[in-house]
């Protein structure tokens, strides 16, 4: 009976222990999601964009598919590039490939989600919910906290919103 | 006797070399005939207050001028920002200094539209939008590229050039300020561009 207990918990801790996102890392089949953000959007800016880093543990290579969210008439997956001083930006139709093994960042300058029709402006201190549906992993719900409008990575940012005494030199590019 | 030989061979390298730096340097001195200075032109825009504006904008006070379009997520925001971070850096010294926005999309951005998007930013930053004809034509002149690039919404955004153009007091072109220039330069070019306005 005892023995029984034990491994209903230890079966239950295993079921339960993936879903749970702790030290701010969210996890999805063999992936882990950390450092979530979006910025403060301007007034009238109808778009948005949204940071985030995958780890892909597994063995194979997943891809993130699509992307939706209740504030956003449309989410897309979108690339940016500059190309010299041309600010080019591209729909990933076919997804954004996390390799095996790999850690891909979607982060400012590059590989973003693209929120568009916004019915809601995002503001600093609050958090934009968005569902991620993964090729393998399956889909994923996530909160990303809005950071200032010129956020340049979720620590960056969480740094930039005190406005308070000087960061500590270490901290500072 | 060998050495004098050495000794005049050298000599007569100097001159050779002085006398091709000169005429290299005259060369270069001469702009192309008839080709009108970088950011000329003539337009009709009108500003975020609706107010008609045209090339006369620029002359006066030294300018910062970008241009975005209010459906851009991160490069215009951004930039934004930034020109507010610049601001608040050169304080009472960057008083006589003007900022301007020009939208390359303007059949989505009306002044009304642009003037809540940059005021918000910025007091010091003024929207710029104009018919498409008029937008091109102050585009061209500062050899500015944009275009427009479908989504699978039925909508568009927007490729275009992300930067700033440094403007003296006459309005003539003096430098620029790239896309994510670290806010210590970009200070010291605006420094620069106010001690020569």
């Amino acid at each position: 009976m005892i023995r029984t207990l034990h491994a209903a918990v230890a079966a239950i801790l295993l079921l339960v222990t993936p879903a749970f996102a702790h030290d701010g890392t969210t996890h999805v089949g063999e992936l882990n999601i950390t450092q979530p953000f979006t910025r403060a959007t301007l007034p009238n800016a109808p778009v948005g964009g949204g940071f985030l880093t995958i780890a892909n543990t597994g063995a194979e290579a997943d891809r993130l598919i699509e992307a939706s969210s209740a504030v956003a008439g449309d989410v897309q997956i979108h690339e940016m590039a500059m190309e010299g001083d041309v600010m080019k930006m591209r729909e990933l139709a076919d997804g954004l490939e996390i390799p095996a093994g790999a850690t891909v960042a979607l982060a400012p300058g590059g590989f973003h989600i693209m929120f568009m029709g916004l019915n809601q402006a995002f503001v600093e201190g609050e958090a934009v919910p968005v569902t991620l549906v993964f090729e393998k992993a399956g889909s994923v719900e996530l909160a990303l906290p809005v950071l200032g409008n010129a956020a340049k990575s979720a620590e960056h940012g969480a740094m930039e919103m005190g406005h308070g005494p000087a960061a500590p030199a270490a901290a500072t590019k | 006797m060998a050495i004098k030989t050495v000794r005049l061979w050298l000599w007569g390298a100097v001159v050779a070399l002085a006398l091709t730096a000169g005429v290299g340097a005259l060369l270069l001195r001469q702009s192309p005939p008839g080709a009108a200075p970088f950011g000329t032109g003539t337009y009709s825009l009108i500003d975020q207050n609706g107010k008609a504006v045209d090339q006369t904008l620029f002359i006066g006070h030294p300018s910062a001028l970008f241009f975005g379009f209010t459906h851009c997520p991160e490069v215009c925001p951004t930039t934004m920002a930034e020109m507010a971070g610049w601001f608040e850096a050169l304080g009472d010294e960057g008083k006589d200094l003007r900022a301007y926005f020009v939208s390359i999309d303007p059949e989505r951005d009306t002044p009304e539209l642009l003037g809540d998007y940059v005021s918000w930013v910025s007091d010091r930053i003024t929207g710029i939008t104009g018919t498409p004809e008029e937008i091109a034509k102050i585009a061209g002149s500062w050899g500015v590229y944009y275009q427009r690039v479908p989504l699978d919404d039925g909508g568009y955004t927007m490729d275009h050039t992300a930067l700033v153009f440094l403007l003296d007091d006459r309005g003539a072109f003096q430098g620029t300020i790239a896309y994510g220039e670290d806010q210590e330069t970009a200070v010291g070019k605006l420094r620069n561009l106010l001690a020569k306005s």
